[in-house]
């Protein structure tokens, strides 16, 4: 009768290994470690986060001095892939002839991947750093005119930043 | 016995069991806040400062939920169980020598110590321990939940497994300080010098059978939730279920306490040393003493701290492993502690 062969974990431990002491001072000593290490964490209500100018957040409407640049092309509309922009254009007699007379965002829509801004001809339409999305309801989440227009002073950063990256 | 004396025994007992409560609900807040640091996290930190508020936030919580008994239940023994477990762990306090005797009220010598000098003391403490799974057990029973019974269940086949090892490793200490009595065995240490230093392997298999006893990681089989859901306690709620956990942390301080004054020297302040005589103070001064208290209250709660630490850093065994550990391993080492220790202390004399 042939011996079966056993080659189990056990067997190949050496007698330290096997006591499993050191290995759990080792442990221990590597949570104490952690313990002692600076937190990343941060408080967040009370420090909030500044992104970069690459970061893109709530899309909006560029509000300048004398007016929204918005030309009501509706290119955004076109190339959004979440069908989340409606643009209906409006004419005047100003400079530009067009605007945009409804410009609404479904934010639950929205995917932020940025198609809108990079195809807006007028640079109208930017990413914010608006990252601080809450909505009671679905209507709530569609943003019309007099939520999407910012000033241009708060966007210089990502304006800055689509020009010195964009083509 | 006169009057004076009950009403004295009386705040004794007030003091003890309030403190308690007060430490293992702050226990509570160390263990998640000490887990957090080792998960490179803050923890909590929103009620009060560093969140030092959050207990009472977490006990007034206990206090307004719904106190749920499953339909099924048997709930005479749902309600019993709880306060079997939070009254057995309260009832180690008692023989626990906090201090010494530091005030003298008529005739009769105080300290923070609800029966000093009780000649049985570790017995107590170990018959104490093992009443304990009765809550646990019955908890589990009670409920009538498949989960809870599994966990009673294997508290009590820990607790078989394990109790055997404490009470052998502690006949290691008894056998060196030749008593019973918890202070006596304390003042052997200071005079001696420390029972770690003599009894090593006993100071480690109390250890891990109290981390076993008081169903800590890692040997929380008991309430293992990712197997058992909570454990013995998934059917309890409110304050039934804040009595469990009061008492699940009441039993770990009770255990550092009992380690402390088994192994670590009691109110000793260094081992080797007569600090007594270093600081110009008669060994059994009030100022010493209170100072000894001080002392051992902080060795226990620095043991609380590695049973914490011990809980975030180890996985659970399993259960075959647990069984193994406690009847191959433990209990043998614990009888040739016993027999070593026999044959040393022969020679000696």
């Amino acid at each position: 009768m042939a011996t079966v062969k056993t080659n189990t974990e056990a067997q190949r431990l050496s007698f330290w290994e096997r006591i499993y002491l050191p290995a759990i001072a080792k442990g221990m000593g590597l949570t104490l470690r952690q313990m002692i290490r600076p937190k990343f964490t941060r408080q967040y209500p009370e420090q909030r986060w500044n992104p970069e100018g690459s970061y893109r957040g709530r899309p909006v409407l560029v509000l300048e001095e004398d007016g929204e640049r918005c030309v009501a092309c509706g290119l955004c509309s076109r190339v959004c892939p979440a069908l989340a922009i409606e643009v209906r254009a409006a004419e005047t007699n100003g400079v530009k002839e067009r605007y945009p007379a409804l410009f609404e965002i479904n934010m639950v829509r929205c995917i932020f991947c940025g198609f809108c801004e990079e195809v807006c001809p007028e640079e109208a339409i930017v990413m914010s750093k608006d990252y601080e999305l809450v909505f009671g309801s679905q209507e709530e989440a569609i943003l019309g005119k007099d939520k999407l227009l910012v000033p241009i002073s708060q966007l210089r950063e990502r304006l800055e930043f689509l020009r010195q990256w964009r083509g | 016995m006169d009057l004076i004396q009950l009403l004295i025994i009386v705040v004794q007992g007030g003091i003890l069991v309030n403190v308690m409560l007060m430490s293992s609900a702050y226990m509570v807040l160390a263990e998640r806040k000490i887990a957090a640091w080792i998960q490179n996290r803050i923890g909590p930190n929103r009620v009060g400062p560093w969140g030092l508020l959050q207990s009472f936030a977490d006990v007034f919580k206990l206090y307004l939920k719904e106190d749920i008994v499953p339909a099924a239940a048997d709930y005479r023994f749902h309600a019993l169980a709880p306060v079997i477990a939070i009254g057995v762990a309260i009832t180690v306090y008692a023989v626990i020598p906090w201090s010494g005797p530091f005030v003298t009220i008529g005739g009769v010598e105080y300290g923070l110590s609800m029966a000093p000098n009780m000649n049985v003391a570790v017995l107590v403490v170990l018959a104490m321990t093992s009443v304990g799974v009765y809550g646990v057990a019955l908890a589990g029973w009670s409920s009538n939940n498949k989960y809870s019974l599994m966990g009673g269940l294997r508290s009590s086949a820990q607790m078989i497994s394990y109790e055997l090892s404490m009470g052998l490793s502690v006949v290691g200490v008894v056998l060196v300080g030749g008593s019973l009595n918890l202070v006596e065995l304390i003042q052997g240490q200071i005079a001696h010098g420390w029972n770690i230093f003599y009894q090593p392997v006993a100071m480690l298999i109390f250890f891990i059978t109290a981390l076993a006893e008081t169903n800590r990681a890692p040997f929380d089989l008991p309430e293992a939730e990712p197997e058992l859901v909570g454990g013995y306690h998934t059917e309890y709620s409110g304050m039934k279920f804040g009595l469990l956990y009061l008492a699940e942390y009441a039993n770990i301080l009770a255990s550092s306490a009992i380690i402390a004054a088994l192994f670590l020297g009691g109110w000793d302040i260094a081992p080797f040393i007569d600090e007594a005589a270093l600081l110009g103070l008669a060994p059994s001064s009030p100022p010493m003493v209170l100072i000894g208290m001080g002392v051992f209250i902080a060795k226990a709660f620095s043991l609380v701290f590695v049973f914490i630490w011990i809980r975030w850093t180890l996985p659970r065994f399993r259960y075959d492993q647990l069984m193994a550990l406690g009847w191959k391993v433990l209990l043998p080492l614990a009888l040739l502690n016993i027999a070593i220790t026999g044959i040393v202390i022969l020679l000696l004399n």
